[in-house]
């Protein structure tokens, strides 16, 4: 049951912590990824 | 006859004229009586699944070398009409170019798509929704017929240690992970079709954002405890000739006395091995649809496969697709991800209901760790000897020690 528990308590941990690092560090954004950040009419 | 009649005459013969001329296409060839539009024969050829000639709609996307330049009578901008844009766009001829800096942003039209959201709406929901009730009836089914695999000697009391507290960690990352995947998943597949109509948009759509949320970043829990998994106890799931007894007795599911088995039996094997080679392939499939674009699977699988010919087993003379756009990729991994997913699922549902309801003294293996001596007799008769050998050789070690 403790094996059990601690698992749960490792997948949020992995979980939570994947989102940070991808979000922070890997440009983890479909958005980002496929766009241009600026406006693209008044940038010309 | 009034100057107005003779005027209207004039006007009749000048429409009519206009028209045929506008008709005129090419004197001959298939086309000739359609102007080079499709005739009867090309519909009826597409309605029968037969290839059509697209090469007059194909080709025609304007020729900007031959046309009259604008300051010439009847003289255009460009030479290729609106229509013939969206020709060369739908056959993707188009010199496209984009801010948009996705590797897929050049293509603009994708005759793919639609098979795909067809079979994704259709044929794959339909069969995977019965695909996954129909083995949880299977199961009842089983139960009833079967009931509960007792344990058939009396039980001695002892227990045995069958799994470590890392095993077991890892038994339940990976357990709890799969599990809420699946239903996160099973939410992203069902939900337009089946959550919507009950819970409307507005409700559905925070329920699904949540539920993307938790696939994207649960998976990775996932991955982590597929390794693991793989690396603590591949050694004890390489086949062997134990499981070709234990197969041709059945398990001993329906009689004839339990057959010898190590760690692992042939069933849990074959559990085993499923895991790790569907679970490898949802996970690369998944890594395609995490970072969209990034990884190419399918066309350069599909060209190893028509290679070796694997295509032409199924039909004289295929072949799959070697040439995808970035969409199709993802369309492909999409699929491939949810189909074997389902069959996870179902392979997954038998494993569930064997280590609980189906079998007495099962769950203690992964719950405690410690399994009813009798219970381990009963179904992994060599690998207690095993245990059995190695605590005397321990205690032999220790009393030795101890004397000396």
């Amino acid at each position: 049951m403790k094996a059990m528990l601690l698992a749960v308590c490792a997948m949020v941990v992995i979980a939570v912590g994947a989102n940070f690092a991808l979000r922070n560090y890997a440009g983890f954004s479909a958005q980002e990824r496929t766009t241009v950040g600026e406006s693209v009419r008044l940038d010309r | 006859m009034t100057i107005l009649q003779q005027m209207l005459r004039v006007f009749v013969l000048i429409l009519f004229a206009g028209g045929a001329l506008a008709q005129d296409g090419p004197a001959d060839g298939p086309r000739a009586a359609t102007g080079g539009a499709q005739t009867l024969e090309d519909i009826l050829a597409r309605q029968a699944r037969q290839p059509v000639d697209d090469g007059f709609r194909r080709e025609a996307t304007g020729d900007p070398d031959a046309a009259a330049p604008v300051t010439a009578p009847l003289g255009t901008r460009g030479g290729a009409s609106d229509s013939d844009l969206w020709r060369a766009l739908r056959y993707d001829s188009a010199d496209v170019t984009t801010r948009n800096n996705g590797p897929a942003a050049t293509v603009l039209i994708q005759d793919g798509g639609m098979w795909w959201l067809r079979f994704r709406e259709g044929p794959l929901l339909g069969y995977g929704a019965w695909f996954l009730i129909g083995t949880l009836g299977v199961l009842a089914l089983f139960f009833l017929l079967r009931g509960r695999i007792r344990i058939d000697g009396e039980k001695t009391g002892r227990t045995v240690t069958r799994f470590k507290a890392i095993e077991r960690f890892a038994h339940w990352l990976l357990a709890g992970s799969f599990l809420l995947l699946g239903l996160t998943g099973l939410i992203s597949l069902f939900g337009r079709k089946y959550l919507i109509p009950t819970f409307g948009h507005e409700a559905f759509s925070t329920f699904a954002i949540g539920a993307k949320w938790v696939h994207n970043n649960v998976s990775w829990a996932f991955m982590v405890a597929l390794v693991m998994i793989f690396l603590f106890w591949v050694i004890h799931n390489l086949p062997d000739r134990t499981d070709v007894k234990w197969l041709l007795k059945g398990g001993g599911i329906f009689g004839g006395g339990h057959p010898p088995a190590k760690k692992f039996n042939a069933g849990q094997k074959l559990i085993f091995w499923s895991v790790i080679l569907l679970g490898g392939s949802i996970s690369l499939t998944g890594l395609a649809l995490l970072f969209p674009f990034e990884l190419h699977l399918f066309a350069p699988t599909f060209q190893k496969l028509n290679d070796l010919g694997v295509p032409g087993w199924l039909q004289e003379g295929r072949s799959w697709p070697a040439a995808l756009t970035p969409q199709e990729e993802m369309q492909y991994a999409q699929l491939w991800h949810a189909i074997v997913s389902l069959v996870l699922l179902a392979i997954i549902f038998g494993h569930i209901y064997i280590g609980t309801l189906g079998m007495e003294g099962a769950y203690d293996a992964m719950g405690s760790g410690e399994v009813e001596e009798q219970w381990a007799r009963e179904h992994h008769s060599l690998w207690l000897d095993e245990v059995k050998a190695r605590e005397a050789g321990t205690d032999r070690a220790g009393t030795k020690g101890a004397k000396a």
